[in-house]
């Protein structure tokens, strides 16, 4: 779990954020603290797809899902078989 | 609450004139947006009544009266003229909706300048096209967005100082930048404000067409004519308002609707500067008061989904007028808006180039959901035929909305583009570039646009734009852009590529294209979906035949395919 969210972290940092921002830790608010808006949030999405060969619907992708790496390394964890 | 009771009698006896009166302008005035919007609200005597309660990440509050805006708004015009800024000088705001993006609009003003507010979110090519094409000398900002003003400064010998309205001290600042902190500059009580006239440049904003660079809309001072009193009997604002207004001073509402109006009617405005979270907003309003809110179909949409127990969750009685601007407002939010708030979003319907509410829902007046209402008062408004340009008199019948220009807050060009500006009128009457038809009772109803332009969450974004730069994409061989059919956004970007010889079709490069698009226009212009194809259509003269790939997105038929390369 731990590796997973690393990785989002690390993904979250190095394309939706600019060189000089304060990193990023788990709890960060991502979507409500204005990191990932919700347009940027279909390319996150895409991303997590993408890396773990899973599909998340859109039902499930939702701004309070994305939130924090946390958020997102739980939902991403309910679909990895 | 009803402003507008009778509305044909209201019409008849308008004139632009009941405006220049309640703000005491007379023909040949000074008239100068900054000082109506802070020193004369002081001077009516409410200089210590909040003007702005904001809000941002973390729960971290400010707090400014009707005073604080008017010095502080003095101090920053006095740091702008020490640099040298003068009036008619283009003056860029490139911030998130913090405090010195809303001052700083007023600061701007005072001195004459132009203010050019600009969304923050876009990417370095995005800002340099329209800076250059501006010509703007100076931009304030803040530490999180300055490297995308670095990344394009040498190409940018006019743009003389960068403005960093946050810096901390920690990094050394680079060419031509300069630290500005409102909270630390010594204030200044006292100013000399402009002596701009009704005619006098006051904002400049830039909107997306189908072809070419976004065009620079240039507003005058004068605007405040219209911006003031659409606000008062539209979205009622009463001196004990607290109003929330969504839109980002990025786009025209957050201008118009969101500094202007507000403040010019001495009303308490309250300033969200957070992410989309629908329980976040219902907090605000539930925590602030809010007691006017003017919003969008996307926000709307977005929050229908989110569901109705975050509703129930929050106390939102002190909400008595909603509104809404963007994108056209669907018959299914205004009857959900009624059901959950037991207030039905009224819609109204403007651009950039008309810079205040032309078509409207009135409070008081019967509401047609889905309707776009009818034209404010003093707005000669009608459905044009689409080839001869006259207006159509049988109800139901679809043509192109015109307007009689002649109205106060008309744009009164595009920034040196004469040609597309004079484009724009047909027949005596401006085009803003929609359709929509007109009922029995006078309502107007919205059925699209007229051209290809894509409306995504109420932003135009140009096809043209992002074909340009997915076309700067090493893989990308050809590119067509279309809007694609979003239950939120209404609309949003699609692509259709094809790939250079080398490159693979596959969900990484997707992803790299979207990414790259992102970084580059904004995240609003990122394709939300890229279709690999092996060609174009395209004219037997090579124009890629837009409207056809349009047409399947939507479902409707492909039209005329004579014209067609490979038919």
């Amino acid at each position: 779990m731990d590796d997973l969210k690393e990785v989002i972290r690390k993904y979250v940092m190095a394309e939706y954020q600019e060189e000089d921002d304060e990193e990023i830790t788990f709890d960060t608010p991502l979507i409500s603290g204005g990191i990932v808006d919700s347009f940027s949030m279909v390319s996150l999405k895409r991303f997590l797809e993408n890396k773990y060969h899973i599909s998340i619907p859109d039902e499930k992708a939702t701004p309070e899902a994305f939130d924090s790496v946390n958020k997102i390394a739980v939902l991403v964890q309910g679909f990895l078989k | 609450m009803a402003t507008v009771v009778n509305y044909e009698e209201i019409v008849k006896r308008f004139d632009w004139s009941i405006s220049e009166k309640e703000l005491g302008y007379k023909k040949g005035d000074v008239i100068n947006i900054g000082w109506y919007c802070s020193d004369r609200i002081c001077q009516m005597g409410k200089a210590d009544k909040p003007a702005l309660l904001w809000e941002g990440l973390g729960g971290k509050t400010r707090r400014y009266t009707y005073n604080d805006i008017r010095r502080a708004g003095n101090t920053i015009g006095a740091f702008l003229r020490s640099l040298g800024i003068k009036h008619e000088d283009r003056v860029c705001l490139f911030m998130d909706k913090i405090p010195e993006l809303y001052i700083g609009f007023l600061g701007v003003l005072k001195i004459g300048a132009i203010a050019q507010p600009l969304f923050s979110a876009f990417g370095d090519e995005s800002l340099y096209v329209r800076l250059s094409d501006a010509g703007t000398c100076a931009i304030m900002t803040q530490r999180k967005h300055v490297s995308k003003v670095r990344k394009i400064i040498d190409k940018m010998p006019y743009l003389k100082h960068i403005i960093i309205v946050d810096d901390d001290g920690r990094k050394p600042l680079q060419q031509r930048e300069i630290a500005f902190s409102l909270e630390q500059a010594d204030p200044v009580d006292d100013f000399d404000i402009y002596p701009t006239k009704a005619e006098s440049p006051s904002v400049l904003h830039y909107t997306s067409g189908t072809t070419g660079k976004p065009k620079g809309v240039k507003h005058v001072h004068y605007s405040l004519i219209a911006q003031y009193l659409t606000a008062k009997w539209v979205l009622d604002l009463r001196d004990d308002d607290n109003y929330w207004c969504t839109a980002d001073p990025g786009w025209v509402t957050g201008t118009s609707y969101g500094i202007i109006a507000p403040w010019s009617l001495g009303v308490t405005q309250s300033v969200l500067d957070v992410g989309f979270s629908a329980e976040a907003w219902y907090r605000f309003i539930e925590k602030y008061k809010v007691t006017v809110w003017y919003s969008a179909p996307t926000a709307i949409r977005s929050l229908m989904k989110a569901g109705e127990d975050l509703v129930r969750k929050c106390d939102l009685s002190s909400l008595r007028h909603l509104a809404s601007v963007g994108e056209p407002l669907n018959a299914e939010a205004v009857v959900w808006s009624e059901r959950v708030f037991g207030l039905p979003f009224l819609d109204t319907y403007w651009q950039t180039e008309t810079g205040s509410i032309m078509i409207t829902n009135f409070p008081g007046m019967k509401i047609k959901p889905g309707s776009m209402g009818r034209p404010f008062p003093g707005i000669t408004a009608a459905v044009l035929d689409l080839d001869t340009y006259q207006p159509i008199t049988e109800p139901g019948k679809v043509g192109l909305i015109g307007f009689k220009p002649g109205w106060p807050s008309m744009m009164r060009e595009y920034w040196n583009n004469e040609a597309t500006y004079k484009g724009k009128f047909k027949n005596g009457w401006y085009i803003p570039g929609d359709r929509s038809s007109i009922d029995r009772e006078g309502y107007f109803w919205f059925t699209g646009r007229d051209d290809d332009v894509i409306n995504t969450a109420g932003h135009l974004v140009s096809p043209f734009e992002v074909e340009s730069a997915l076309l700067e994409h090493s893989a990308v061989a050809e590119s067509a852009v279309v809007a694609k059919p979003d239950e939120v956004n209404m609309e949003v970007v699609k692509a259709f590529v094809t790939l250079k010889p080398g490159f693979a079709p596959g969900p990484d490069l997707e992803l790299d294209i979207m990414n790259f698009i992102r970084k580059k226009l904004s995240p609003l212009a990122m394709p939300q979906e890229i279709e690999y194809v092996d060609a174009l259509p395209k004219t037997r003269s090579g124009k890629i035949m837009r409207r056809m790939l349009r047409a399947r997105e939507w479902g409707q038929d492909v039209g005329d395919t004579s014209t067609l390369e490979n038919e």
